[in-house]
């Protein structure tokens, strides 16, 4: 039997991917760029999903990751749907001059 | 037949709804006839109850029908049901014949007013109420129908809103009106407590054996009601609703203000006759307020100089008359001139509401004069009315006053049988002031106004209701015993037997251990002398026609009499003022309640209450103040918190 | 082979996520981004789920970096975004990422630290095929993918009416 990873190598790859991806978010100000990291965000996820269904021999972790890329799929979508919108208004898209929402 | 009982009061309910829903878009013709209509079939369900019931043995005479369970909570249970027995029958009868009869009158009363859909869906809603008022087989329902006809009296008084002494008379009334309901309730609630039943059967079957004669119980229960019943009914100290509630249409006050609604106090009292008999305090209580009023509401009525308040003041001192008799415990008596008493009086108020018509709103007596050429089917009707409300032989008046002061002189009660005769005498006078004032003597009219005979719609009620005032009389003729029809009818539902009462209440008290007072004195039965009754019948015939021939001397003979002889009288100042028990009214209970009220609003509710709600407020705004530097409304911070909180939660499941 | 493949490919992955994050210019971190993924499909792989390795490939790597990518280009952004502010705000943010990464590392240790996933279960030949991840999809997660797919529509409907020109103006 050939060796293989331990899961919770597995699992600190994705909690460090994670990790910085919320780091990203709160650091970047570039629209698209925080949009990228919520992508990263969503990746790390698909790595646990994935390794927990090797180790239990499961379908299920696959499926749910499949499910995950299709909410990100339409997550982007509308998410640059949303910054092409708002560009049109105002030519730029850091986050920071975006503060109309509060009262 | 019985059965077809609940329609009576469904048809007016149902012309109500049409005439008040879709009253501008069917037309006037239209909610005429659907007014008149629908009573008319009530009027006719109820003739044919009426033959049924006529075909039933006597001792079963009493016909109840529950169509629902209307509330039932705990040991509390109360039916809507109804209850058709001779009592409740006369009632219906008068209510939906008297009412049809007014319905009819005004269609050409009313006919130039623009809300006339308006006036006719109060009008059947007053009916319904009415109906439910003596149809139904509890105190509840006669709760809800002695509120629906206050709500209906209310909307109608006030029926020319745009008139603010039409609008506050409305209130006046239905702020009176709720004293003496508030009584009312309460006496509802302590019979319930008492009985732990409302229904009119268990209660009344119950009394004599529950209640002890004359205690303290009974005695409270009746003087409630009967608080409730001066409310209703206009007698003193709540009588000064009644002459202000003349602001309303004339139709209004002949149905409301004179045949029906106001002698429901006197239906009520009746009703419970057999509580009163077992309360000889509150017998007596009732006796004097009714003589008292009776004289009160006479001598102010000689004052007025308005048509409609002399009718007003008049109907007030004629309840008075009939609580007179209920409190000597004639009650077959009280009845019989409630009924004559719708006759007469609804025709009074109809003739003067075709007086007014004819003259374009004139109400003001000392405007009037010689009509009787002018309106003479008024005239003729107007006046059969008023010989038969002064008591003149053989209209119907004449036997049902009678009656009572037969029956008031015959409880020995020679106080109270002055009053009956003292008020029969201002009776006379004032009501021939009014007819000689307006049909005779010379014409003071505005030259201006061309007096004319009304249309036909309106004559021709008044012609029915002058005829039952002329033949009225017939259903009670006092000296042939056995001929006194009304007697006979309702006797099933006034039984009372003294004895066992006595009995019982005996009994209840040897258990208690005390010692039943000497009640001997209340089985004796009066005995009916022929000879009392007609001398007395001459006595009030000589009264009568003393007090027409007084009016005759002062208002035809020498019209200059009478002020010659009130010029500087205080005491006539004083009447005409109405014994200034309005202005006594308002210094005593609406002043304080005014006073009181701007108190609550101004500092409780203004300051106190607003204060606290506006403060709470405040204060939330200011902490929002605070947490809205929070809400910055950069995306980045809000995701910085979401991190924090992340962050937080790892920690709470750390421990 | 599994140790081989994965350490090596999962460091770079981490320094291609630092890189999408610490990258001046968009279009730095959308390579970025792509390389990380490439990556990812690689770890996926090894852990024979070939069908999400192909998917990340195409769906990820492919459609919607290439759509990250249109966007960046229609936009015309540069490289204005300053990324670090002070030296304070470092020190928290490296102490935040310490506190996030050491904090879900327990907890998740916690979690798998009861044995059953101290060696993975052995595996058939077909765990992880085509085959295998369609018929579980269409059997026991067949409504979820029927809402995923009415999801897909929304979104495109979605990014339709928000991307598209006003026309009456």
């Amino acid at each position: 039997m050939e060796s293989t990873v331990p899961l919770s190598h597995y699992l600190v790859l994705s909690t460090t991917l994670f990790v910085i991806g919320v780091l990203g978010v709160l650091v970047r100000r570039n629209a698209i760029v925080v949009f990228m990291c919520i992508e990263i965000m969503l990746n790390a996820v698909n790595i646990s999903l994935i390794a927990f269904d090797r180790y239990m021999n499961l379908h299920t972790g696959q499926v749910f990751s499949f499910m995950v890329m299709c909410v990100a799929a339409a997550e982007v979508s509308v998410g640059l749907a949303i910054i092409i919108s708002i560009f049109r208004n105002k030519p730029t898209v850091n986050l920071d001059e975006f503060n109309i929402m509060k009262w | 037949m019985f059965h077809l009982a609940f329609l009576v009061p469904l048809f007016p309910l149902i012309g109500s709804i049409v005439n008040g829903f879709f009253g501008l878009r069917i037309g006037k013709k239209a909610v005429g006839w659907v007014a008149c209509g629908t009573v008319a079939f009530s009027f006719l369900v109820t003739l044919l109850m009426l033959g049924q019931l006529l075909f039933t043995p006597a001792e079963e005479r009493l016909f109840e029908q529950t169509l629902f369970t209307w509330m039932a909570a705990g040991d509390f249970n109360a039916a809507f049901g109804f209850q058709i027995d001779p009592l409740s029958m006369v009632m219906m009868m008068v209510v939906t014949g008297v009412g049809f009869l007014i319905h009819v009158y005004s269609i050409g009363y009313m006919h130039d007013e623009y809300s006339y859909y308006r006036f006719f869906a109060y009008l059947n809603l007053f009916m319904f109420s009415m109906l439910l008022l003596v149809m139904g087989n509890n105190f509840l329902m006669m709760f809800i129908g002695w509120e629906g006809v206050g709500l209906c009296s209310y909307f109608l008084i006030g029926y020319y809103f745009e008139k603010k002494s039409a609008c506050d008379a409305g209130t006046k009334a239905f702020v009176m009106n709720r004293v003496g309901d508030f009584a009312f309730l309460l006496a509802i609630m302590y019979i319930f407590y008492l009985f732990g039943t409302i229904d009119y059967t268990e209660v009344f079957h119950a009394a004599p054996e529950k209640l002890i004669l004359g205690a303290e119980p009974v005695t409270i229960i009746t003087l409630l009601l009967f608080v409730g019943a001066t409310g209703k009914s206009a007698q003193i100290p709540l009588y000064t609703w009644l002459p202000d509630a003349m602001e309303g249409p004339t139709p209004v006050s002949a149905l409301i203000h004179a045949a029906t609604m106001v002698t429901a106090g006197v239906y009520m009292v009746v009703r419970c006759s057999v509580l009163f008999n077992m309360a000889p305090f509150s017998m007596s209580v009732v006796a004097f307020i009714g003589g008292g009023t009776a004289i009160f509401a006479a001598t102010i009525g000689m004052t007025q100089f308005d048509i409609k308040r002399v009718l007003a003041y008049s109907t007030v001192s004629q309840i008075g008359y009939m609580f007179l008799a209920c409190g000597v415990g004639a009650y077959t008596a009280a009845i019989f001139h409630l009924v004559t008493h719708a006759f007469f009086k609804a025709c009074l108020f109809l003739g003067s509401g075709s007086v007014i018509h004819g003259l374009h709103g004139e109400q003001d007596m000392r405007k009037m004069g010689d009509l009787k050429k002018h309106q003479p089917v008024t005239y003729i009707t107007f006046l059969i009315s008023t010989l038969a409300i002064a008591g003149i032989f053989p209209l119907s008046g004449f036997f049902s006053k009678d009656e009572i002061l037969y029956h008031a002189l015959m409880d020995g009660n020679t106080i109270l049988w002055g009053m009956g005769v003292t008020g029969a005498l201002l009776t006379a006078f004032y009501m021939f002031r009014l007819v000689f004032m307006t049909f005779w003597g010379e014409s003071r009219v505005d030259p201006h106004v061309h007096p004319h005979e009304s249309p036909k719609v309106m004559t021709l009620p008044l012609v029915i209701l002058a005829g039952l005032a002329a033949f009225g009389g017939l259903l009670g003729i006092p000296l042939v015993h056995g001929w006194h029809a009304l007697h006979n009818w309702l006797e099933p539902v006034l039984h009372f037997d003294m004895a066992s009462t006595l009995e019982h209440s005996k009994h209840l008290l040897h258990e208690v251990g005390r010692h039943a007072p000497h009640w001997e004195a209340l089985l004796i039965e009066p005995e009916e002398n022929i000879w009392i009754e007609i001398s007395l019948m001459l006595l009030s015939l000589t009264v009568a026609l003393t007090g027409i021939a007084g009016a005759y001397f002062c208002y035809v003979k020498k019209p200059g009499l009478p002020d010659e002889l009130i010029k500087g009288q205080w005491g006539y100042d004083l009447v005409k003022n109405k014994y200034e028990v309005d202005e006594f009214y308002d210094a005593t209970f609406v002043e304080p309640t005014i006073q009181g009220s701007l108190l609550l609003w101004k500092k409780g509710d203004a300051q106190g209450i607003d204060g606290a709600v506006n403060g709470v407020a405040q204060i939330l705004g200011w902490c929002g103040q605070q947490a809205r530097v929070v809400q910055s409304g950069f995306v980045r911070n809000y995701a910085l918190f979401m991190v924090l909180g992340f962050i937080m939660l790892l920690f709470i499941m750390f421990f | 082979m599994e140790l081989l493949i994965f350490y090596p490919i999962g460091t770079l992955c981490v320094f291609l996520a630092l890189g999408v994050v610490l990258n001046k210019s968009p279009i730095g971190s959308a390579m970025c981004l792509i390389g990380m993924m490439l990556g990812l499909a690689a770890v996926f792989a090894i852990q024979h789920a070939h069908f999400i390795a192909i998917l990340q490939v195409i769906i990820y790597a492919g459609a919607i970096m290439v759509l990250f990518m249109f966007v960046i280009m229609l936009l015309n952004l540069k490289g204005d975004d300053t990324v670090w502010k002070t030296r304070e705000g470092n020190t928290l943010l490296t102490g935040l990422g310490a506190v996030l990464v050491v904090g879900i590392l327990y907890k998740m240790t916690e979690i798998t630290g009861g044995g059953e996933f101290d060696s993975p279960t052995p595996i058939q030949e077909t765990f992880g095929t085509t085959v295998k991840v369609g018929t579980t999809l269409f059997t026991d997660f067949v409504l979820p993918f029927e809402v995923a797919s009415i999801l897909l529509l929304a979104a495109m409907i979605g990014a339709v009416v928000l991307a598209k020109s006003k026309m009456d103006d």
